[in-house]
């Protein structure tokens, strides 16, 4: 009996079937579009709002800064203004969506659900990854469409010569997607290793706001701290943010060439998901 | 055999919280998995489900290792009260519960209506009551018409209405074939509804039978005067106060026996032990 409906009404089994699921309820989740909102708002006042308040601030004269709040805020530089707040705001946000998604599984019960569902544990992790991903691609397509917006209604108000990105953005967007996707799995890696959303997050936001700046001014008195700084997770995100233009915000840096930093991010990446996805498979559930 | 453990142990540290548990549940049946809070129930349950690994021992459930993909597809569970995302819908947490089992979304309104939460499937589940949490608990685990239902105090915080429900939900099952395996507590509840029980206390396994068997012989209570007469009249009685027990079921020979020898006979009546007693007995709780 009970194989003849399974058998009927497939939809999709293993990882299809998580993603499926856990896109289901990510969507509908208000947290995900509360965290993307605050976001955007944050990149549209930080990159855009501010900037164009700056710039007509009364001084009648165009220096070389207001040169450099034109140029950011020209479309065809929306690449880096998207990469650019992601090293560190961003990437804050995106943990703290990444870390409530997991832990709070733990919290509600859901994980005891969805392992005894039917799909294997490694299977139920790649499908809450993929729907994350997901998630975190269209967090980073919505920015870079707000930001465009933004960017053309400034020139159009200012009167600039404008023009659209050029495919040098990709570079910009792939950067983008690389650090969100390492900063995905930091919150991914805490939500398990706490199994709760609340010390995930706390611990979260200390590391990517507090810990690595406290530890940039510690290199500043021991060379080796400095250079460990750099690679670390939001130093090589700040990196590779700085290598493909991104400066001039918070946690953007200029140190190490983007090929070295994109490598480091790729490695937390893979050391986060892989030490999170050997623990859910392998620590029992109660 | 559906479900069998052998030797089933589960220790954290040096305290064995299910300990050399062998039980068998068949096919057809309503399983009465009894023990006091804290005996091992939940543990157990957990290791067939692949949730907690045993320490030692084995368990094959429908035929496969518990927490593969193709045991846990032909299981419906509801463990420790009901894991879903309290943001969404009844009908949307069992669409998500759905698409993890790879089960058609068309089910989710068969199981509503089953469980009757048809009228509620609209609410957020964090609006339900303790009660309709449960019932959309069972309907998850209806879900694609799994071959075993495993049950955990699937009556917690229900009314006595709802209790009744229940109860007339797993007999419906049964007499549809579905195998179940019901923990609780509830003595009442699993004498009503079970065909054999298995009865837990301290993580062993103290007896496992039928309702009928675990109760043991019928014995008659005989109040009767001279109760000295009457005890040295009737072969293998007991006396107990100013009544006799004897362990027969003939009470019409037992009453002419003592007629005929002069004695008032006031009482005759069957003397069961309940479960209760049985669970005491067994458990030492009291």
């Amino acid at each position: 009996m009970g194989s003849g409906v399974l058998g009927s009404g497939v939809l999709g089994s293993g990882v299809l079937g998580s993603v499926k699921a856990e896109l289901l309820r990510l969507w509908k989740w208000p947290a995900t579009w509360v965290l993307i909102g605050v976001w955007l708002v944050m990149t549209l006042t930080f990159g855009y709002v501010f900037n164009y308040l700056a710039l007509n601030g009364g001084a009648d004269t165009r220096d070389l800064s207001q040169q450099q709040l034109i140029s950011a805020m020209q479309p065809e530089n929306v690449g880096a203004a998207v990469v650019r707040g992601l090293p560190m705001f961003g990437g804050a946000i995106i943990l703290v969506l990444a870390a409530l998604a997991v832990g709070s599984g733990y919290g509600w019960g859901t994980w005891k659900t969805t392992l005894t569902a039917g799909p294997r544990r490694v299977s139920a992790m790649a499908g809450t990854l993929g729907a994350l991903g997901i998630i975190v691609v269209v967090l980073v397509a919505l920015t870079f469409v707000v930001d465009l917006g933004a960017a053309v209604a400034v020139a159009s108000a200012e009167g600039w010569e404008w023009s659209l990105p050029g495919l040098g953005a990709l570079e910009a967007l792939g950067a983008s997607l690389l650090i969100a996707a390492m900063w995905t799995a930091f919150g991914v890696f805490l939500g398990v290793v706490t199994r709760g959303p609340a010390l995930a997050v706390g611990l979260g936001l200390m590391w990517a706001i507090v810990t690595e700046n406290l530890l940039r001014g510690v290199g500043a008195l021991l060379g080796p701290v400095e250079s460990l700084t750099e690679v670390l997770p939001g130093g090589s995100a700040g990196n590779l943010a700085g290598a493909v233009g991104g400066s001039g915000a918070p946690g953007v840096l200029t140190n190490l060439g983007g090929t070295t930093a994109a490598v480091f991010l790729a490695g937390y990446v893979v050391v986060f998901l892989g030490a999170a996805t050997l623990l859910k498979v392998r620590r029992d559930l109660v | 055999m559906i479900v069998t453990t052998e030797k089933l142990t589960k220790r954290y540290g040096d305290r064995a919280v299910v300990d050399g548990v062998s039980l068998s549940v068949r096919r057809g049946e309503v399983y009465g998995f009894l023990g006091p809070n804290g005996a091992g129930k939940t543990t157990t349950i957990r290791m067939l489900l692949g949730l907690v690994r045993p320490t030692a021992g084995s368990a094959r459930v429908l035929g496969e290792p518990p927490g593969t993909p193709g045991a846990l597809r032909r299981v419906g569970s509801l463990i420790e009260g009901p894991g879903f995302y309290p943001y969404l819908s009844g009908r949307d947490n069992l669409r998500v519960h759905a698409a993890r089992r790879g089960v058609a979304g068309t089910h989710v309104e068969a199981v509503l209506e089953q469980v009757d939460l048809a009228g509620a499937a609209h609410e957020k589940f964090r609006r339900y009551s303790l009660g309709m949490k449960q019932r959309l608990g069972v309907a998850a685990a209806l879900l694609g018409r799994p071959e075993l239902l495993i049950l955990d105090e699937p009556t917690n915080g229900l009314d006595p209405a709802g209790m009744a429900d229940m109860r007339d939900l797993v007999r419906a099952l049964a007499a549809r074939g579905q195998t179940v395996l019901l923990s609780s507590h509830l003595l009442g509840e699993v004498e009503e509804v079970c065909d054999r029980v298995g009865v837990i206390s301290r993580g062993r396994l103290v007896a496992e039978n039928t309702v009928e068997q675990l109760r043991g012989d019928t014995v008659l209570l005989v109040r009767a005067d001279p109760i000295e007469k009457a005890h040295v009249l009737i072969e293998g009685s007991s006396v107990h106060g100013d009544v006799l027990h004897v362990r027969q079921t003939d009470a019409g020979s037992l009453v002419r026996t003592l007629v005929r020898a002069d004695v008032d006979v006031r009482e005759v009546r069957p003397l069961r032990r309940t479960l209760e007693e049985v669970f005491f007995e067994m458990t030492g709780a009291a």
